[in-house]
């Protein structure tokens, strides 16, 4: 269930290369851990994120879970729909629902980061 | 069953123009006019109704309501204990009900005799050396011990921002630290649920204020490495503050002081039986060890020098007041008169009865529901659905939901965040053996339910699952008319 072209965080985000960029999203397994999702907060265009840390937070009906930088790099895009309607996240996780779009560090790395079935390993013992 | 559903509908539903509960007759004395400019243009839009449908509106929705006067309540992490008929009683005698705050102490000193001895008496059960009655919550005497932390290193010219919380903590301990101006830094647990001292250590530096720790924590486990960890605190020159919810497990038995915490606060209308729900009244005492009691907050009742009560107004460093009067004073009477009641060996049965039912609970369910940290517990527990959800699709919020249907309120779900879902459950000391077997029998039914019965529970409720995202994001508050 879990794309295998992505790439994937420990902290359930997915990553894509796109270009000169990376999409970056919530996997399913963490969407369905939140259950329903009531606000996203993603950081600004043009700043600056380190992989790891916090770079926005995720609020359900259950709790709120901060969303980590998957790379570190600059913010390239944010997905303005999901101020909108923060339900496309857990409708459509791996598309409609991606968060941000990351351009990589220069020595950006993305080695780091999981397979699909590396990720979907993890997730079945968690 | 009886249709309990009539008559709940919203009061400007049923209004009809011109219905009453009362007609004032005419007063005889001349009008007053009022000048226009203070003149509304009409009537408010408020519901007229008769007194019979006013009274059966009220009735029939406290009818939905599920108390601890009407169901088992194992609401873990917020003790839900029985509240003692007799308090309501005593409360409500003139000496204690009509006082007014603003009265001359000399008029009042029986109220202050009792919050003067309520002062001493949680001072003492915490093993430390002062008490400040005003907070009116738990999060609240978190925040006004974190701020009389702050105050405390001001006054000593250390400038230290961090206050450290487990990530097993209350949501309320990193909210106050934000709040009094800290960064909040998240401890991890380790796989016995306890601290990991090594990520403790890692983070504890000369920044460090304060480190909040639950004990017992949320997962309802005595961390006994608190001797380590407050030495560990103490040693970078941090202070240790105890989250007191969860004291129903150790009163009279363990005492925080005692274990090297330097703050805490009480729940009076938890641990000592304040009635509440629905978001209060609460009262959330704050006792500290005698080098920050200058900076509690003011006034304190004090002994004056005839042998009688005064208001200590005069604190140079105290933080301020941090409630209106006196605090929830209401509610501190009814703890007061349950610890009279109770006595220190009476307390401390309190306690020992309170983790013999957890326990004896636990031992009913753990065969049928996975409880990561089940070999043994102090007042509480925590069972998780993982499992059940993983092979069943059956989740914690479904169990939840069907309890409701058998008559129980739900445990606390979905927390603490590092069980996956979570159901925390809390008997309290006044259940008896026969309640607990009988709930825990309800339960494992429901373990053996059909999943679809579950996942569309409750059934027979007036209201099945509200819409919670809905809820959030576009709440309805207030009612219009059409």
């Amino acid at each position: 269930m879990n794309p295998k072209d992505l790439k994937y965080a420990k902290s359930h985000e997915w990553v894509r290369v796109d270009g000169d960029t990376c999409v970056v999203g919530l996997t399913r397994f963490a969407v369905d851990q939140l259950t329903d999702i009531t606000y996203i907060e993603l950081p600004k265009v043009g700043e600056r994120v380190t992989g790891g840390e916090g770079m926005g937070e995720v609020e359900s009906v259950k709790a709120v879970s901060d969303i980590y930088a998957p790379l570190d790099g600059e913010i390239a895009a944010v997905n303005d729909a999901l101020s909108m309607d923060a339900s496309l996240v857990s409708r459509d996780p791996y598309g409609e629902g991606w968060l941000v779009r990351i351009r990589p560090a220069k020595d950006g790395r993305l080695d780091h980061l999981m397979s699909a079935e590396e990720y979907t390993r993890q997730t079945e013992g968690a | 069953m009886m249709e309990r559903n009539q008559s709940a509908d919203l009061l400007f539903e049923i209004s009809k123009p011109g219905r009453r509960c009362h007609r004032v007759p005419p007063s005889g004395l001349p009008a007053v006019g009022l000048d226009s400019r203070f003149l509304s243009g009409g009537s408010p839009p408020l519901p007229e109704v008769a007194e019979l449908d006013l009274v059966r509106h009220y009735t029939n929705l406290s009818a939905r309501n599920m108390a601890i006067d009407s169901n088992f309540y194992p609401l873990g992490s917020c003790t839900m204990k029985y509240n003692p008929k007799r308090h309501e009683r005593l409360v409500s005698l003139p000496g204690l009900a009509s006082p007014h705050p603003l009265q001359p102490d000399k008029t009042v000193q029986g109220m202050l005799a009792i919050l003067f001895e309520m002062q001493e008496m949680l001072a003492e059960i915490a093993g430390l050396h002062a008490c400040s009655l005003q907070p009116s919550a738990g999060a609240q005497g978190e925040l006004a011990a974190l701020l009389v932390a702050a105050a405390y290193f001001r006054h000593r010219g250390e400038n230290r921002t961090r206050v450290l919380v487990p990530d097993s903590a209350h949501g309320t301990n990193p909210a106050s630290a934000a709040i009094a101006g800290f960064d909040s830094v998240t401890v991890k647990s380790g796989d016995d649920g306890l601290v990991d001292l090594a990520d403790l250590e890692s983070k504890l530096d000369e920044r460090t204020a304060v480190f909040m720790i639950t004990n017992p924590n949320t997962l309802g486990l005595f961390d006994h490495q608190i001797l380590d960890i407050t030495r560990k605190v103490h040693e970078k020159g941090g202070l240790v503050y105890l989250d007191g919810a969860n004291m129903n497990a150790i009163l009279g038995i363990a005492r925080p002081g005692d274990f090297g915490a330097d703050m805490m606060h009480y729940n009076v209308h938890k641990t000592f039986t304040g009635p509440h729900g629905a978001g209060g009244p609460g009262s959330g005492p704050i006792a500290v060890r005698d080098m920050l009691e200058p900076f509690l907050p003011s006034p304190m009742v004090i002994r004056d020098e005839k042998g009688g009560y005064c208001l200590q107004q005069d604190r140079p460093l105290s933080i301020g007041r941090v409630r209106a009067f006196f605090g929830n004073v209401g509610v501190l009477l009814r703890g007061w008169m349950y610890l009279r009641t109770l006595g220190p060996n009476g307390l401390r049965e309190v306690s020992e009865q309170a983790v013999l039912n957890a326990n004896y609970l636990l031992t009913l369910l753990r065969d049928h529901i996975d409880v990561p940290k089940g070999a043994g517990c102090m007042h509480e527990f925590v069972a998780s659905a993982k499992i059940l959800r993983r092979e069943k699709r059956v989740s914690a919020m479904d169990i939840a939901k069907r309890l409701l249907d058998k008559g129980y309120h739900s445990p606390t779900v979905y927390f603490p965040l590092v069980v996956a879902e979570a159901l925390m459950i809390e008997p309290t000391e006044t259940e008896s053996q026969e309640t607990l077997e009988r709930f825990a029998e309800v339960f494992v039914s429901i373990l053996r339910e059909d999943p679809e019965t579950l996942h569309e529970a409750p059934h027979d409720l007036a209201i099945s699952r509200p819409d919670e995202v809905a809820a959030t994001k576009q709440p309805v508050l207030r009612w219009k008319s059409a």
